[in-house]
């Protein structure tokens, strides 16, 4: 499994390189320095003076890959793309380009997408495999079929109808917690249950009706109509057999899925108020911060890589008949 | 039997801790009184704090040689302390000293250096000499930078390497000092503004104008290029750039109370830059201090964590999230005005007369990214005012209460206060005068007909519904590039432009569309086609909307020009593609707006000036428009002070305009301010920007209100809980019989045999 685990991680190097490669080039070809510079200096009056000095303050006066104004090993590592891409290989994430540190925020964003993410997370699964096993354990029951008319209805409707009738209902009508903001401590509940609420509620539904379908396909296996003829409770047979084994493909997208919970939610924080990493890159693509887009992208990325190899490992842990090859 | 009613006890039990748990939760441990909705910290609304928004994200430059948005200013301008002001409640707007003594007038020189009388013309001054006279004792703020030892050494300079390990805010150095603020503040402010560091956006316009500014600038860009030329690719830390070394002639420190600035020529609108925040003191301990290695890794700069003298500091900076001021306790206090336009005193503005002001101790500014939260918290009674940058939010609840007897009446039972002005700005559409359809013309002859369908098109553009249905009516149509509060505008009858209106019964009334196409039939395109080749006319409109060309709006336009029978090919683009097309002067038609740097016409004229064409030079004359009378005339009243010479001239411009229709003059939009019934002395404006030091607020009314508005509902959670213990039950009485029933029922195994 090290052997294999190495190599996956030596693959993962190659495609962040990819990654970064295709951030720079995507967002080179839709902006330049310059539509940066105008961007950030902002207001009336930009100069073609204040741009070039911006440009040169932040290093964006330099060619993108190659300089031909200089020789030698210069020519590629005097450039943009080499000084803006070397350090974030080692995780540098350097300043913005409003000059602020970068893996600071990281840092400081992390907690608060993570107080959302991670409750949303764990009670989704858990509400969606619930429901999914009590519409399989009244299957060909009128709950059944209504149960799955109530998920296709909820997961037709979009996640940010969930948030504003959830604002609607719960904050303006009924008054019982805030619209939006942020407190740390044990405060930041009432800040939280909104969300964590709309997010469980608006995942229910495909989630469910997913989880649905793999738990029955596993019911009309055999071996569940012989833990039946041993006459084992149907608690049993849906908890220890039919779930057990249904968790294969459920592991690949939650496992898969947990590394990404520190990168936030992009809609959520910014409705809510929260500081997180989600908002913090929404806010990096509104103001066309190079360096903060690219640092997300390189993290989402490299979190991505890891959670498939988490995904991977998981799956002999589950399945003791997976191998490595 | 025994283990189920043991399930059934323990799932009562979960459900009622859940319950308690999440109640103690929700509630926050609020004490009693406290909304449970409330969004701040316990009895956080008793203090004397206002709470207002930002949207979108933080402040992006605090530093005042940058800052050049108007999300900036309510921090920048109740922080620095620029030379001058702005009347706080009269109109039109007047400039009032604030850090120096009295707005001083200039001593013209000639080219000799032989004194000039003040009423001496333009063309003879060579250089006028501003000496101003700055107010003793004004003190900075308590800032580390100031912080010295006891013996006499300045306490973080230098700093060694690990000393700002955790240290991210200004608030974790320990110790802070203070120190009197003085003219070589002033000196070094304007020295900085030339820096290549720092990319001050009015150092080009500054450089103009100032006395050696630009070849300072020279001098400072070489300095700077020498240094750099030392660090290895991709480092940054460059050694801190020492403006006190060297100076320039036209910015001096005669004494520490008495700063000379030198202006080439007479230039009577220049001491409005010094009631721009560009123009503050800056502190060279500061901008040393932030120079430390270090320093900008760990966000500590003056963009983060300004240095000034004015009314409040910055105690809290939470990137995207929250930014705090508190009271400046080095601040010496002004006096609230006794003085106000009509009407000010009917409306309570001069109650607080003589006052000290700042009256709030706390200023808390909360992001509120999108619209429906902030209008929310609003209605809660959370936020004092929801922005304090921006008059649009006012207008647009003015709009939503016109639309609806409601919310009309929610607003008037909340008490809130929706004043609104017309602000010193102006949005409209220009003709690019470069183009060879709607421009300046190769010829004469073909310059009048271009003019002529200028004029047509401006007809047929009805900017009266274009702010009905888009404006919502919240604005007013302009004849003219001066809007309302600046000399030289003028009110109907004499500012009507008659190029597009004639006067009927008194009122201006838009011509007709049959004058339209006669005009249209003299630029040569009968009905809309080319009277030579019969080819429809196809003009085009840039949109920076990036609609896609489909919105309403550019809908409604397209019908406009259709009018004519002429076709509107809409061109739509995101805001960087169309400031690049507008630098290349490539656009044929663009929709665009200025908001005044200061109160003078000159302002507004200058966005048409030639030598201010944007195509190719970076001017701010989008239009490109170019006409060697308006010219000689702008010199002339540039030069000029306020007077009925200038406004002379400002008329005979706006005459040239109007008929020249270089612009279709769109309209001047109202700002509204919105403010909760316990906030005493707000006025909206945009011109005033450190309106925040004299508003007032009651924060017993508060509490009470927002306690009234804010009672929670708590039966429609118990009636949720009771539908779902409804569904449940079924469920698990089927789950109970499924789990009991044996394969065969009692008769059918009596009937085995």
């Amino acid at each position: 499994m090290t052997a294999y685990v190495i190599r996956r991680l030596m693959y993962g190097v190659m495609i962040l390189i990819g990654v970064n490669l295709v951030t720079f080039l995507l967002f080179f070809a839709v902006n330049t320095p310059d539509d940066m510079a105008r961007l950030a200096i902002g207001g009336q009056r930009v100069s073609a003076d204040a741009i070039e000095k911006w440009k040169v303050e932040r290093g964006y006066d330099k060619p993108l890959f190659v300089n031909t104004a200089v020789s030698g090993t210069d020519r590629l590592t005097d450039t943009i793309f080499y000084q803006r891409s070397v350090p974030l290989l080692k995780f540098d994430f350097g300043q913005s380009d409003e000059g602020r540190d970068i893996g600071w925020e990281i840092k400081n964003r992390m907690g608060p997408s993570l107080a959302l993410a991670v409750p949303s997370f764990a009670l989704g699964i858990l509400a969606s495999i619930s429901f999914a096993l009590l519409l399989v354990f009244f299957r060909t029951t009128r709950l059944d079929f209504w149960g799955v008319v109530l998920c296709v209805l909820m997961l037709s409707i979009s996640g940010l109808f969930y948030i504003i009738a959830g604002q609607w209902l719960f904050a303006k009508v009924l008054r019982l917690v805030p619209y939006s903001g942020f407190v740390g401590g044990w405060d930041m509940v009432k800040f939280l249950a909104l969300p964590i609420a709309v997010a469980v509620i608006a995942r229910l539904g495909p989630e469910a009706r997913f989880y649905r379908s793999l738990f029955l396909e596993e019911i009309s296996k055999d071996y569940v109509r012989t833990a039946r003829a041993k006459g084992l409770s149907e608690r049993l047979v849906l908890f220890k057999h039919v779930l057990r084994n249904a968790s294969l493909p459920i592991l690949t997208g939650a496992v898969s899925a947990l590394p990404l919970l520190f990168m936030g939610s992009l809609i959520a924080e910014s409705f809510f108020g929260i500081p997180g990493l989600g908002s913090y890159t929404i806010d990096a693509i509104n103001a066309q911060d190079f360096s903060i887009v690219r640092a997300m992208v390189f993290l989402g990325a490299s979190l991505y890589i890891v959670g498939l190899i988490m995904a991977d490992i998981s799956y002999t842990l589950a399945d003791p008949r997976v191998r490595f090859e | 039997m025994q283990q189920i009613v043991n399930i059934r006890a323990l799932s009562r039990s979960a459900c009622i801790v859940f319950v308690a748990l999440a109640s103690i939760a929700l509630s926050g441990c609020q004490p009693a009184g406290d909304p449970i909705n409330s969004p701040y910290a316990d009895g956080a609304e008793h203090e004397n704090t206002l709470y207002t928004a930002f949207t979108q994200r933080s402040p992006r430059y605090l530093d005042p040689a940058r800052s050049y948005s108007s999300d900036e200013t309510p921090y920048t301008y109740n922080i620095y302390e620029p030379l001058y002001g702005y009347h706080y409640l009269k109109r039109p707007y007047e400039l009032i000293a604030r850090a120096a003594q009295a707005v001083a007038q200039p001593t013209y020189f000639d080219a000799s250096g032989n004194v000039l009388p003040l009423t001496a013309p333009p063309d003879q001054v060579h250089e006028s000499v501003y000496d101003i006279k700055l107010t003793p004792g004004i003190r900075f703020q308590p800032h580390p930078a100031f912080a010295k030892s006891a013996d006499g050494q300045y306490r973080y300079y230098p700093l060694a390497p690990d000393a700002l390990v955790d240290r991210y805010a200004i608030t974790d150095f320990p110790e802070s000092g203070t120190r009197e603020l003085t003219a070589h503040d002033y000196v070094y402010a304007f020295r900085r503004l030339a820096s290549p560091r720092v990319a001050s956006p009015i150092y080009s316009t500054l450089a103009q104008h100032v006395v050696g500014f630009a070849a300072f600038g020279e001098q400072l860009k070489a300095q700077d290029t020498s240094l750099r030329e030392s660090l290895a690719p991709g480092e940054n830390q460059l050694p801190w750039l020492d403006l006190r070394v060297d100076g320039f002639e036209g910015v001096q420190a005669l004494d520490d109370h008495t700063l000379r600035i030198g202006v080439n020529g007479s230039y009577p609108q220049f001491k409005y830059w010094l009631a721009m925040t560009f123009t503050s003191p800056i502190p060279w301990e500061a901008d040393r201090f932030y120079s430390q290695a270090g320093m900008i890794d760990h966000n500590l700069s003056l963009n983060t964590w300004p240095v000034g003298t004015g009314p409040y500091m910055m105690v809290e900076s939470l990137q995207n999230r929250r930014h705090v001021l508190a009271r400046n306790p080095n601040f010496r206090g002004e006096p609230y005005p006794c003085e106000g336009e009509p009407g000010d005193r009917e409306r309570g503005l001069l109650k607080d007369c003589g006052k000290m002001t700042p009256f709030v101790d706390r200023l808390v500014f909360n992001i509120e990214k999108e619209s429906i939260p902030l209008q929310g918290k609003f209605m809660q009674g959370y936020y004092d005012l929801p922005q304090a940058s921006r008059g649009d939010i006012g207008v647009s609840m003015l709009v939503a209460a016109s639309d609806s007897v409601e919310r009309a009446a929610l607003y008037e039972e909340r008490g809130i206060q929706l004043p609104t002005t017309v602000e010193a700005s102006i949005f409209y559409l220009g003709f690019n005068m470069l183009d060879p359809v709607v421009g300046q013309g190769d010829t004469p002859e073909q310059a009048e007909k271009n003019r002529k369908l200028r004029q047509a098109l401006s007809i047929v553009f009805n900017w009266e519904e274009y702010i009905a249905i888009f404006q919502q009516g919240q604005a007013q149509p302009a004849f003219g590039p001066v809007p309302p509060g600046i000399l030289g505008y003028q009110e109907a009858p004499d500012g009507v432009n008659r190029t597009i209106y004639d006067m009927v019964d008194g009122k201006p009334k838009r011509k007709s569309l049959a004058q339209a196409q006669a005009l249209l039939v003299e630029a040569g395109y009968p009905n809309g086609r080319n009277a030579q080749t019969g080819e429809p006319l196809v003009l085009y409109f840039d949109s920076a909307a990036g609609t896609g060309g489909s919105s309403p709006s550019l809908d409604w336009m397209r019908r406009q020009f259709g009018l004519l029978g002429i076709q509107l090919d809409i061109r739509a683009t995101d805001y960087n593609r169309f400031q690049e097309k507008m630098s290349r002067g490539v656009a044929q038609m663009f929709m665009w707006g200025w908001i005044a740097d200061y109160p003078d016409a000159e302002n507004f004229l200058f966005l048409l000036y030639g030598k201010q064409i944007k195509a190719g030079k970076g001017g701010e004359n989008a239009a490109n428009y170019q006409n060697p009378e308006y010219d000689a005339l702008f010199v002339q009243m540039r030069d000029l002070p306020d007077g009925p010479e200038k406004e002379a001239i400002i008329d005979q411009m706006v005459k040239i305009l109007q008929h020249d229709a270089p612009w279709m003059f769109g309209f001047y939009p109202k700002s509204g301010g919105a403010y909760q019934q316990w906030v005493y002395n707000a006025k909206p404006t945009q011109m005033v920007r450190n309106t925040l030091q004299y508003v007032r607020i009651d924060p017993a009314l508060r509490v009470q209100r927002v306690a009234e508005w804010n009672q929670p509902i708590w039966w429609p959670l118990l009636l949720l809980a009771f539908a779902l213990a409804v569904l449940v039950w079924p469920a698990w009485r089927t789950l109970r019989r499924q789990q009991t029933r044996t394969a065969l029922t009692r008769a059918s195994s009596k009937e085995q045999p």
